[in-house]
């Protein structure tokens, strides 16, 4: 029982860093002090200083220019491959918990085949196979996340309905599209809500990992993961390079993270 | 009981027959020629003569159906198919590197139990005090943060700045430990918040202020009455975790230049060699896959809520 109503400390403060990072994807062409494409070798490996807060890479761009820049790849990529597996398996799991006999056995199979393999390696394997660039890690993100999905929300219509008035409804004779959009999926929302925002954190640390590992859009592109692969080869001579592209991850991340615990707590 | 069994294990052979079908789709809806793959990696430039006849000798002209049959065949009859990068059989190569990964991914695994009981433990004792919320915040953060950068810090704080610890390959067990450490961390935190909540929940049963009414002691109450029940979600997560593991893998043996399975995948990907990405999708779906309904197994047995059928 909740005797105090705190303001819920989580979602804010995860909304206010997430609305941060949103406004430099959008709006970065207007932020950045310096041009994020622009080499210039005799400035290669510059520590940090006015001119450029986060110093320079090994081909002399500006680290922190980059940095405003990449939020737009990743933020846009994982976003769109969190809404495609989503809609994926949202329409897989609603067949697999709604339709009785050979349909459900057909998904429920289909279903268990997703989650047997390890989300990354589909992931990785998928956009590989497709080219590598920024299309196909969306695409191999979303078919590596919908069986997760699938399953969640296979769940909670389920015991959906169970419940009485959605009883109370069949009872009425309306039909079944009205029930799913009226009935059911008003009651799933929330908890769906809160697991769409957790997975889209999961979904950027999975989409920078794959990017670290050499797939993803190509190389003059500012990427997050990709710029740390690169600072790993200059760790002895540049080491302040390897902070600031995992710090972007981890904070966008962890503000994903703490507005969909929030989410889960205002949640009924 | 019996029946139960044999239900179960046709259902998962029909899964595995349904991942092999859609290893078999993926890769042959893949873009891109395989014949002139090959032709390229060999460092020729291919004419239209030679990729037809390649083409002809590698059964990529017949139909999908007598494909898919030849290839699920020579699967089981133990031939994984030849690398097309190396030119060596697929399954040699797997039957090398699975040990290091085994290495790894077992040394990660003990390193994880003990985070997680650990921190999980001090969590639930101390509650709402210090040590609960320090290892809450450090949850929040290492959680976020991606696994390969958690690598690069550590190598460079342990192996470069201080020389503690080697900093990539496979030998000793100071090579395993940055490694194993890396690829527990995150896994580790999310199960002790779970473990946390579990122990909280089992504390403020009735049967154990009853237990502590009846004068037990301490420890006996803990170790009696608290962990068993307590340690019943957590073997569902441990179980679960050799499939994060295995993903995660992919990245760790990367980052530390690990032998292993995982940057063997990483590597097929990257140089589009089909047979062996193939196999080693097919083979770690396999391995889940049986894992997966093991665990599912035990935990129902050790769950009485959840019945004894299979």
């Amino acid at each position: 029982m909740k005797t105090l109503s705190f303001p819920p400390v989580r979602l804010t403060f995860g909304g206010f860093l997430f609305a941060l990072a949103a406004a430099a994807g959008i709006f970065y062409p207007w932020l950045v002090p310096n041009d994020p494409l622009a080499a210039d070798l005799s400035l290669r490996l510059m520590p940090p200083n006015p001119a450029y807060p986060l110093g320079t890479d090994q081909l002399g761009r500006c680290v922190f220019s980059r940095i405003l820049a990449g939020t737009r790849i990743s933020l846009s990529g994982a976003v769109a491959a969190s809404v495609l597996s989503l809609v994926l398996g949202a329409a897989m799991g609603v067949c697999a918990a709604l339709i009785r006999g050979w349909v459900r056995a057909f998904f429920t199979g289909l279903i268990d085949m997703g989650l047997a393999l390890p989300g990354l390696i589909l992931a990785l394997v998928v956009s590989g196979l497709l080219g590598g660039g920024f299309q196909s890690l969306v695409i191999g993100l979303a078919l590596a996340n919908w069986p997760w999905w699938a399953r969640l929300i296979r769940g909670l219509v389920s015991t959906a309905r169970q419940k009485d008035y959605v009883l109370a409804g069949r009872t009425a004779g309306l039909k079944k599209t009205r029930l799913l959009t009226h009935y059911l999926l008003p009651q799933i929302q929330g908890p769906v809500l809160a697991a769409a925002v957790l997975r889209t954190g999961r979904i950027i640390l999975a989409f920078s990992s794959l990017t670290y590992l050499g797939l993803g859009p190509a190389p003059p592109a500012p990427e997050w993961g990709r710029m740390l692969q690169e600072a790993g080869i200059y760790m002895t001579r540049a080491p302040w390079l390897m902070l600031a592209p995992g710090l972007a991850i981890t904070l966008v991340v962890g503000a994903l993270h703490l507005m969909g615990q929030g989410l889960d707590r205002e949640a009924p | 009981m019996l029946k139960a069994v044999l239900k179960k294990a046709g259902y998962t052979a029909f899964v595995l027959w349904g991942i092999s079908l859609g290893t078999f789709a993926l890769f042959a809806l893949a873009p891109g020629d395989p014949a002139e793959v090959i032709l390229q990696s060999r460092h020729e430039s291919p004419d239209p003569q030679q990729i037809q006849a390649l083409r002809q000798e590698l059964g990529l002209n017949d139909p999908w159906a007598v494909r898919y049959c030849s290839w699920i065949s020579a699967i089981l009859s133990g031939d994984l198919g030849t690398s097309w990068q190396t030119g060596r059989p697929v399954s040699d190569t797997i039957w090398e590197r699975i040990p290091a990964t085994l290495e790894l991914a077992g040394a990660a695994f003990l390193v994880m139990v003990l985070i997680s009981c650990t921190c999980g433990g001090c969590a639930a004792f101390f509650r709402h005090r210090i040590p609960d919320h320090l290892i809450q915040a450090a949850t929040i953060i290492i959680t976020a943060m991606p696994a390969f950068w958690l690598g690069i810090l550590l190598m460079y704080s342990f192996s470069l700045k201080f020389s503690l610890l080697p900093t990539t390959g496979r030998g000793t067990t100071a090579h395993l430990i940055l490694p194993a450490l890396t690829l527990a961390a995150g896994i580790a935190m999310l199960q002790a918040s779970v473990l946390r909540t579990s122990l909280l929940r089992i504390m403020a049963l009735d049967h154990i202020r009853f237990a502590a009414a009846k004068g037990l002691g301490r420890p006996m109450i803990f170790f009696r009455h608290i962990l068993p029940a307590a340690l019943v979600p957590m073997v569902i997560l441990w179980g679960i975790s050799l499939g994060q593991l295995a993903g995660g893998a992919v990245i760790v043996e990367s980052v530390f230049a690990w032998p292993g399975i995982g940057r063997l995948t990483v590597d097929a990907v990257l140089a589009r060699d089909i047979p062996t990405a193939q196999a080693l999708i097919l083979v770690l779906s396999f391995i889940f896959v049986v894992v997966s309904t093991l665990v599912d197994a035990v935990h129902r047995k050790l769950d009485p809520l959840l019945g004894h059928t299979l």
